[in-house]
């Protein structure tokens, strides 16, 4: 690119920002990930030896296992570089030492405690670099009595109240969807890493953040723990009922188990809402005039609902209501959504080309900026994928030293 | 973090944590009210029960260290003031109907003309542009149409959100990390911009799992109460006990099997072990299990989880390693030493209401800035007078004037 070019080529807001991601699982790569997606340079470091677990997680392509065909990984990683490196071997030390100073950023999600045996806790990386930002992510806190016990977003989901608030009163606790906690987390971790760049920009100060998913969790839920702080009162979950509104709820309609959801807050709503089912003769039945009266005969009033909605598909409930003037959705499958025309208006999945994947859907952040674009500069990195661009070309090692470590089975 | 950085946010519930998160980085947010308070205070649980806008539990949740301003800026004057107060902040955050701030003269080409540096971001149910973008949407909306629901519940009853709603702090803190986002290119270029959130794409991304499969062999999840069902799998990850529920899925190989040796072991000297005595957890892939035999494990374990609390088999689980969490209710969480320990708890002080409350203290520990609750949520128009007085400098008069006109 010559320089005229090159100036008016447009800026990403991350751009030059450099990462480096030690971490696992959902919540870290789904943290750089987005970097990612702003122009940040994020290199992925992995082990030979011990895959990373949503590597060898299904589903894979074709369903024929191997470390490049997961698509939980793909979805995970996209963007990003991909390199292998044993932390065991002894000469790792002085490629951690040149990938740290490369670095602005590294997350990382150790047993808390275990970094520094590899030595890449904050203190250590601190030493290599003084303005370092460190986000240490875990399941719950660098420090306290269970800081160390293993947690995954499918079993912390029910240490954080979810499962509690998910499901019927009369039956036990649903799932809602598995490890829950995994992805409501990186949307916090990003905030607090983008605010420590800021403060180094201004200061020259790095710093070490510490979040865990049990204590983002929470925030969640506050109106319910406030309850109990306050009020004594401890809430548990519902269906899917609401104190503010009625009917507030998911109905059966036309088809094999397709349902549309209906909300009605006000009575301006309700009036409304009577008006596009035709006024049948019930809806003028005092008792459901009000709000008070909705929620002390509603498990009548959703049978009366149900009856009506049961004979159109939720296509057809969801554009009547909303037509109106009333909160309404279909209870879309996955294939639905694939397929939502919003979603398609608003190029929510784009189609990207992996090397052992091939074509796969690649999913969009859930906003957009009106000068700024999503740019996928690649898919996720097969294992090891650009070992010989990294260490070469952007941590500047020569051939023959790369070989060298190479063939000692450093990069292993 | 932010400490120079103010944010006027203009949002209802649907966008309260946005502001709630930047605040707690540092930023100076100011919550600007429609005169009488945003309508949202009237959603409940109430401290005591009482309804009234200043009692709100829902509105002490996600308002705290936010400094409330009162404002009609559907009135000429409140739209004057709005800029003024636009042309000294950072952020602009709102959660209106696309195209109701532009009506006003205050969308973000209106404001950018005023401070080009700004940087608003919209939080609405489907976005300011396509097919849907004027739908109404609510939480169950969002969960419903973001694919959440479809997979949650019981197979023989109606799909289920979760009981509180999930959508709006979720965008609320996608929101954030966009602003900020935003705020690195206006660092590179010195401009402001448009953020414009999705409410129902935040749900999308939850349900990532079920993206993953239908892309590998189009299958379409179906919900399975407290099992997950997928493709052959057929697994519990809510298995109830004595006196609750724990979160426990059968996993072989590296992530499961030292967890379900641990637990056979243990079962065994109860003599309970039954058919999983013996077996080799290191090669068991659940994913070619058969729904029987699955069944069956389940059966011997739910009959020795049934002996036990959820605090026993959890201390018992962080002793031998278990990956085993209990089920936690508002009120263990509350009571739960990590946290207590951790210091994740504030009683926060209520004057108005001579009382404290307990609420989380922040979501993030950082070594150069403290990111805390500061104060609690505001009174209607608390800061009305130190905001427009000591801030834009009006004088009593003027300020009276506007509260008479019912501007303010």
């Amino acid at each position: 690119m010559n320089r005229e070019a090159k100036s008016k080529r447009k800026k990403a807001p991350l751009e030059g920002i450099k990462v480096l991601d030690l971490s696992t699982q959902y919540m870290g790569p789904n943290v750089t990930r987005a970097l990612a997606a702003f122009g940040a340079e994020v290199i992925r470091l992995e082990s030979i030896h011990q895959h990373e677990l949503t590597r060898v997680s299904a589903p894979y392509k074709d369903n024929v296992v191997g470390v490049n065909r997961s698509f939980v990984f793909a979805a995970s990683n996209t963007g990003k570089y991909g390199i292998s490196l044993n932390l065991k071997h002894p000469h790792s030390a002085e490629v951690v030492r040149r990938l740290i100073i490369w670095a602005d950023i590294v997350v990382e999600n150790f047993v808390p405690g275990s970094a520094k045996k590899y030595g890449l806790d904050y203190e250590q990386l601190r030493e290599l670099k003084t303005d370092i930002i460190v986000l240490s992510l875990s399941a719950q806190g660098a420090t306290g009595p269970y800081s160390r016990h293993p947690g995954y977003g499918f079993n912390l989901l029910a240490l954080c109240g979810f499962s509690h608030f998910t499901g019927w009163p009369d039956r036990e606790a649903s799932v809602p969807v598995g490890a829950y906690t995994d992805f409501l987390c990186p949307w916090f971790a990003i905030a607090a890493i983008l605010s420590a760049l800021d403060y180094r920009l201004r200061t020259g100060k790095g710093q070490h953040i510490d979040v865990s998913q049990l204590e983002i969790s929470p925030h969640f839920l506050i109106p319910a723990i406030l309850d109990y702080t306050a009020n004594g009162r401890v809430q548990t979950r519902c269906g899917n009922r609401s104190s503010s509104a009625s009917p507030h709820g998911a109905f059966r309609c036309r088809g094999d188990d397709r349902w549309c959801v209906i909300a009605v807050f006000s009575d301006e709503e309700w009036e409304t809402f009577c008006r596009v089912i035709g006024s049948p003769e019930w809806t003028k039945d005092r008792k459901f005039n009000t709000l008070g009266g909705r929620k002390d005969n509603e498990d009548e009033l959703d049978k009366l609902v149900e009856a009506w909605t049961v004979l159109s598909t939720p296509e057809e409930v969801m554009t009547r209501m909303q037509k109106s003037g009333v909160a309404s959705g279909v209870v879309q499958t996955i294939k639905d959504v694939v397929n939502d025309p919003q979603l398609k208006h608003r190029e929510r999945f784009q189609i990207l080309e992996h090397p052992e994947l091939g074509a796969h859907i690649c999913e969009n952040l859930a906003f957009r900026l009106s000068k700024c674009e999503v740019e996928w500069k690649r898919p996720a990195p097969c294992l090891g994928e650009h070992n010989e661009f990294v260490y070469t070309k952007l941590l500047g090692m020569s051939e023959e030293e790369f070989v060298e470590l190479l063939n000692d089975g450093v990069f292993e | 973090m932010l400490l120079h950085y103010r944010v006027l946010d203009l949002t209802d519930e649907k966008g309260w944590m946005c502001g709630k998160i930047l605040s707690e980085l540092g930023a100076d947010v100011v919550k600007v009210e429609r005169p009488g308070g945003d309508p949202a205070r009237n959603i409940g649980p109430f401290y005591q029960d009482i309804p009234d806008p200043e009692k709100s539990l829902y509105w002490f949740a996600y308002n705290t260290n936010k400094r409330g301003i009162t404002l009609d800026i559907e009135t000429s004057r409140g739209q004057e003031i709005l800029k003024q107060l636009v042309t000294g902040a950072d952020f602009v955050i709102e959660s209106f109907p696309p195209g109701y701030l532009s009506g006003l003269g205050l969308g973000y080409s209106q404001l950018s003309e005023i401070n080009p540096k700004i940087i608003m971001t919209s939080i609405t149910p489907f976005g300011q542009t396509g097919p849907y973008k004027d739908y109404k949407g609510c939480d169950l909306v969002a969960m419903a149409m973001g694919g959440f629901m479809y997979v949650c519940g019981d197979a023989d009853r109606p799909p289920v959100r979760v009981s509180m709603e999930q959508s709006y702090p979720i965008a609320g803190a996608e929101a954030a990390a966009g602003s900020l986002i935003a705020h690195h290119y206006r660092i590179l270029t010195g401009e402001g911009q448009h953020v414009d959130v999705s409410i129902q794409e935040c749900i999308v991304r939850e349900i990532f799992m079920e993206l993953c499969f239908w892309d590998a062999s189009k299958e379409v999840s179906v919900r399975a109460g407290p099992r997950r069902r997928r493709m052959a799998a057929y697994q519990r990850d809510i298995w109830p006990c004595k006196d609750g529920h724990l979160g426990f899925r059968i996993l072989g190989g590296r992530l499961g099997a030292g967890t379900l040796q641990a637990l056979t072991d243990w079962m065994d000297t109860e003599n309970m072990a039954g058919n999983l005595k013996g077996m080799d957890f290191e090669s068991l892939d659940m994913s070619k299990v058969t729904r029987a035999e699955s069944q069956e494990w389940e059966n011997t374990l739910l009959q020795f989880f049934s002996r036990h609390s959820k605090e026993e088999i959890y201390q018992k689980a962080v002793e031998k390693n278990m990956l085993i969490c209990p089920g936690y209710t508002p009120e263990e969480l509350v009571e739960y030493e990590q946290l207590e320990e951790r210091n994740f708890w504030t009683e926060l002080q209520y004057p108005e209401l001579d009382t404290t409350i307990k609420q989380p203290e922040g979501f993030l520990r950082a070594s150069e800035a403290r990111c805390q609750i500061r104060r609690c949520a505001p009174l209607i128009g608390e800061y009305n007078e130190e905001i427009y007085g000591k801030e834009l400098g009006f004088t009593k008069r003027e300020l009276a004037l506007l509260k008479k006109e019912g501007i303010i």
